[in-house]
């Protein structure tokens, strides 16, 4: 490659300097402040360790932030109270909180994935601001991308994959749970309310979200030079991956609004600030 | 369209400016045929690179209004009327004058990937039989007319001026059509990982926007150039289960 030495290449270019004359900030600007808006929230809320789940009115409403529920008060929890060794180990300025238990898993996928990391990059470290557009000084021969540490721990993307897989079963259960209301004889029955939609309705966008996944479709079949080679079934599931992986961006974005809708649903439900509604 | 004015980069690498024209524009106009007239009326020494005016040579690319595009296929009438229009030469390659660079450094890049090394053949005329399915994975990167709009929109050429270390996006697709093609049976994926340099990428997808072929360069080729790089360097699961299913020869699929 020692043909680029033979002319000089244009100087660099300042932060945001660009002849472009449409409105490039405003995607950059919008990724950040939806983003931003979600971290902020889902950290509040994975805090409160309290309101995340609905019994009254018979309904049975767990908040997608809290679940699975391993340790915790509530009727969803899997092991009870946190253990003595837990609480013996939890950090003394943080009040103990299920969320914080389980969240760092979808976190860590999203945070993993190929679609956010294109977006946040530009969103948050300007790398680049937007197609096109100048970038920081200070980076300019610095830059490494995710060549070596430490963003070559976005590698690990595939194993978020696995671990996000089986929260969408759980979600799902959670969903089905939400379809069964106790009745004034002590019973429960199937019924529908608004927060069962809105259970039902997150993990449906979640697994549009995450079987659009870019390592899913490479796992399903992608990976082979020959995809005619592979099981039918494979086959099948390598063309379905791909078809969701054309709208992953936009399922990326419902599904992350959906889960915040869903706790908030559930969290003001709890703490009687709306009521939700019975449909059936 | 009334007369409108164009804001041209003139010069060599010492002296260059914008100098601005005004030229009539007819309908149906693209920016190239814009520039042309600019030639035959005020500028006969402005220098551009062109050949087909049909969106298939690669040769006119540039940035107007400050997106990297064909002139031939930018129309007139998709920009803001009324408005100057600007046309700077690609800034990820050394310019050489007025809207020409140098794109040479590309065709350095190529001579260093691996060729095409196909299987014996399937039958004994020495022809070969392919899966349909398989061809037209790899046949959507067979459309690139080289035209390096991918490279030049690369922040990391562009903006980093990673030419030593990085190939760009035209040759992650070109390795992408290599690395993929089912009667292929080179191992190139070493290669990718550290002479190609396909961890600069951080998938911004620009690439993607500004192809005039439409390719999908970021999701159905680089990204899954990088997950092959992930399953051969980075996940220790999938080098475990190598070490008890090993390669076998005849193809890379096996």
């Amino acid at each position: 490659m020692s043909e680029s030495a033979k002319l000089p290449l244009p100087q660099f270019r300042r932060l945001g300097q660009t002849s472009r004359r449409d409105a490039w900030w405003v995607q950059p600007a919008g990724v950040f402040a939806g983003l931003m808006a979600f971290i902020v929230y889902s950290t509040w809320a994975a805090h409160q360790g309290d309101h995340y789940w609905l019994a009254s009115g018979g309904a049975d409403y767990l908040s997608p932030f809290y679940s699975p529920e391993i340790f915790g008060s509530s009727p969803h929890s899997w092991f009870g109270e946190p253990p003595a060794w837990l609480m013996r180990v939890w950090p003394s300025f943080l009040p103990f909180s299920p969320a914080i238990l389980i969240l760092w898993a979808p976190g860590g996928f999203r945070l993993t994935c190929y679609y956010y990391r294109g977006a946040y990059y530009k969103a948050f470290w300007a790398d680049p601001p937007s197609c096109a557009v100048g970038e920081p000084a200070f980076r300019r021969k610095r830059y490494r991308g995710e060549h070596s540490f430490p963003l070559i721990l976005q590698n690990i993307h595939r194993y978020f994959l696995f671990i996000a897989i089986g929260f969408i079963f759980l979600l799902f259960y959670d969903a089905y749970r939400a379809f069964w209301f106790l009745g004034i004889d002590g019973r429960r029955g199937l019924g529908v309310g608004v927060g069962t939609i809105v259970l039902l309705i997150n993990p449906i966008l979640l697994s549009l979200y995450i079987f659009g996944c870019h390592t899913l479709r490479h796992i399903m079949g992608g990976k082979k030079d020959c995809i005619s080679s592979c099981p039918k079934a494979m086959q099948g599931a390598y063309r379905g991956v791909t078809c969701l992986n054309r709208r992953h961006m936009l399922f990326a974005w419902l599904s992350l609004f959906w889960v915040g809708f869903a706790d908030a649903y559930v969290r003001l439900c709890s703490m009687g600030l709306i009521s939700d509604w019975r449909l059936l | 369209m009334p007369a409108t004015t164009f804001r041209i980069w003139r010069g060599d690498p010492t002296s260059a400016q914008f100098k601005e024209y005004t030229t009539d524009i007819s309908e149906g106009m693209v920016v190239l045929d814009a520039v042309h007239q600019i030639q035959a009326e005020n500028a006969p020494d402005l220098a551009c690179r062109w050949n087909c005016k049909a969106g298939k040579c690669g040769s006119c690319s540039a940035e107007i209004n400050g997106r990297p595009r064909l002139m031939c296929m930018t129309r007139m009438d998709e920009l803001p009327p009324g408005e100057t229009v600007t046309i700077e030469p690609m800034r990820a390659f050394p310019h050489v004058r007025d809207l020409v660079t140098d794109v040479s450094w590309n065709f350095g890049v190529k001579e260093r990937i691996k060729r095409f090394r196909p299987r014996k053949p399937d039958a004994p005329d020495g022809t070969w039989r392919m899966q349909q399915t398989d061809v037209d994975r790899v046949q959507e990167f067979r459309k690139c007319i080289e035209c390096f709009l991918c490279q030049d929109v690369c922040h990391v050429l562009r903006d980093h001026h990673k030419h030593e270390e990085f190939v760009g996006p035209r040759y992650l697709v070109h390795l992408a059509a290599l690395e993929m093609h089912p009667l292929d049976t080179e191992e190139r994926v070493r290669e990718i990982r550290r002479a190609h340099g396909i961890g600069y990428c951080n998938i911004t997808k620009c690439c993607t926007k500004v192809c005039p072929e439409h390719i999908t360069i970021t999701d159905n080729a680089i990204i899954p150039l990088k997950e092959r790089v992930v399953d051969e360097f980075y996940d220790p699961l999938t080098r475990l289960l190598r070490v008890f299913k090993p390669r076998r020869g005849a193809s890379k699929d096996g």
